[in-house]
């Protein structure tokens, strides 16, 4: 179904973030604690230090739906028996604005690994509560290449679009949920008469500009399909791309799209809670068995990531790659080893 | 179905179980029978799938499920003692609880393709616990499957897991066969000494045998190895892998063998399936 454009002046856009934390939560990029981040926002809240304009925030929207930490469950022991005290927590219903079109399709790679089956219903619930608002990006850095994805920076889906065209917030909804949350905002949201604005147009037609010029727009994913599975992985070029690579995990906790996760409890004294917690196929513990370890140096570990992005998740889920091209590892790895390095090497560099 | 008492829809969270009895098998091996609060199964499942067992606040690993789902009265685990959650149990006493969740991954074929076949059994050490469980399976269906040979060995005499059910159950049986040995001669035996992959090739099976092989890995490669010169195919052969597991659900990312989750689509796998993902296992 096709939505409506509706728009409001940008002045005005502490009243629209008023109107809806006034009944969900509401998260904003915003600096907080010398980082830049999605935070809960509400009436209270100083929105000095919200940012639409900065790109991208330091970890990704995926916090939102799948945080670091997350309870399980919780036990008590007494003498030989064991009482399950206390299961997960619910979630508000709550709204992400100022999603980037890297982040929002970072989403749909997630739900393709969650909501299969079984469902993960920790995630479930997160999605099912959670309204994503993308927003645009006006000016997007060197170090993007979502294009490469077939991903358009410049209408981003989501529950509902958005864009800051010079003076004025532009907002259509995508989705079921997305209209819901537009007609909670009726008071403020003004429906356009055009179907696209002129000012929208324009500022669409710069985004693209933009993009086609962006370095490395033009990496080709030729070579990742899951029939060269085989031949990629035993392609001796790892070797040298995972010779930089300390294993730190940057890469995978900035990652919009990874998903690993360690179940561990914790002791309080009182109890038990279980929890899970993001982890990382980068360190070497994460495949250690009592009788050994499958991926035994960073060799392994390093080639495991990425065959899983470009390679593994793609064969299972039609093709849809588990990358978005947010440039975050490009940006974040400390010995600048990152997703473009091995794309450039893996898929031939005549192509960039 | 489960007779235990939680009722959360999160896959990740266990219902609790009983420990009501625990048996020695070996130095380093004990079976741990396992029901509902109010007895019976935890869950239904097939022969080849795992269960995660957890002591809160020790640790939660996968284990197959030894016993044979035609018995409605409780689960078996067969546990080696080699780690921090495994050691803790070794330690346990009956009535113990512990929590449980599963069952998880695809288990052997049992009611399609191992149907009406004569079925070659062949395990080493602890590897005979998930295939425990077929042939139980097997024998409690026995008009639906063919001839039953086992073979099974172990470092030592002492190693050999289930040793009562192999000599005096299974071996009873018509058309079952034990075949058992042990790494090296020792005093008191007077079976056979050798290898598995080579007492398989000496005893020289008919290839129209459906096979299930399980064990350390370097006996997986020779025994396949072995069954290659006999004349099988791999698309006749199965096992059931090892690796490490968090979720059980395919989605906390370790257990991958490229595309393959171990806890999803296997840890069954025919041969030739096996041999089609990358080596890294």
């Amino acid at each position: 179904m096709e939505h409506r454009v509706y728009s409001l002046p940008k002045k005005r856009m502490g009243e629209l973030f008023g109107l809806i934390s006034s009944s969900r939560q509401l998260f904003l990029p915003m600096e907080k604690g010398g980082q830049f981040q999605f935070s809960r926002v509400d009436e209270h809240t100083d929105l000095e230090g919200v940012s639409l304009d900065r790109l991208l925030t330091a970890g990704s929207a995926k916090e939102l739906f799948f945080p670091q930490t997350q309870q399980i469950a919780a036990f008590r022991r007494r003498g030989k028996e064991i009482e399950l005290t206390s299961a997960e927590t619910l979630t508000s219903a709550f709204v992400a604005f100022g999603v980037r079109a890297c982040d929002a399709r970072s989403l749909e790679v997630l739900d393709r690994a969650f909501l299969g089956t079984p469902r993960d219903t920790m995630y479930e619930e997160k999605r099912s509560k959670g309204t994503v608002v993308t927003l645009a990006c006006n000016e997007p850095e060197e170090t993007c290449f979502c294009s490469v994805f077939s991903i358009d920076a410049a209408s981003p889906k989501g529950d509902v679009e958005t864009w800051i065209a010079g003076d004025t917030l532009y907002w259509r909804p995508g989705s079921e949920k997305g209209a819901e949350l537009t007609q909670e905002l009726d008071a403020l949201l003004d429906p356009c008469s055009e179907e696209e604005p002129e000012g929208l147009i324009q500022l669409k037609q710069q985004i693209r500009s933009i993009i086609g010029k962006l370095p490395l727009g033009r990496l080709s994913l030729e070579q990742f399909r899951p029939e060269a599975l085989q031949e990629l992985f035993d392609d001796p070029a790892w070797q040298k791309l995972s010779e930089p690579c300390i294993g730190c995990g940057t890469c995978t906790f900035v990652c919009p799209t990874c998903q690993c996760f360690d179940i561990r409890d914790f002791d309080t004294g009182e109890g038990v809670q279980r929890f899970r917690c993001w982890d990382s196929c980068m360190y070497s513990d994460f495949t250690t068995m009592a009788h050994g370890n499958p991926r035994t140096s960073q060799v392994e570990r390093f080639r495991q990531r990425f065959m899983h992005k470009l390679v593994y998740y793609p064969a299972n889920h039609d093709g849809l790659y588990s990358c978005a091209g947010c440039g975050r590892c490009v940006s974040k790895c400390p010995n600048s080893m990152n997703m473009v390095k091995v794309m450039k090497t893996l898929g031939g560099a005549q192509h960039v | 179905m489960s007779n235990c008492s939680c009722n959360s829809t999160n896959a990740l969270v266990p219902t609790i179980g009983v420990v009501t009895d625990i048996r020695v098998d070996t130095p380093d091996v004990k079976t741990f029978r396992v029901t509902g609060v109010q007895g019976g199964l935890c869950f239904d499942y097939v022969p080849g799938q795992c269960a995660m067992l957890s002591i809160p606040g020790v640790g939660e690993a996968m284990f197959s499920i030894t016993s044979s789902p035609t018995n409605r009265e409780y689960m078996e685990f067969s546990i080696k003692k080699c780690g921090i959650l495994t050691d803790w149990l070794h330690e346990i006493e009956p009535g113990q609880q512990v929590a449980i969740r599963g069952p998880y991954g695809n288990g052997f074929p049992v009611d399609t393709v191992l149907k009406g076949r004569d079925l070659l059994f062949i395990a080493g050490g602890i590897g005979l616990a998930p295939l425990r469980s077929v042939i139980n399976y097997c024998i409690d269906n026995r008009k639906d499957y063919g001839t039953i040979d086992i073979v099974y060995g172990a470092r030592s005499a002492e190693d050999l897991v289930h040793i009562d059910e192999l000599k005096t159950y299974w071996n009873s049986l018509e058309n079952v066969s034990v075949h058992l040995t042990i790494d090296n001669p020792q005093e008191g035996w007077d079976g056979h000494v050798g290898f598995v992959p080579a007492y398989v090739q000496e005893l020289g099976f008919d290839v129209d045998r459906t096979v299930l092989v399980c064990g350390p890995p370097i006996m997986i490669k020779f025994t396949l190895a072995s069954l290659g010169e006999l004349g099988f195919e791999k698309s006749q052969v199965y096992t059931t892998m090892e690796l490490k597991m968090k979720c059980g659900i395919g989605t906390c990312g370790r257990c991958n063998i490229g595309s393959k989750y171990v806890c999803k689509d296997g840890p069954v796998f025919r041969c030739d399936e096996l041999e089609s993902l990358p080596a890294e296992y």
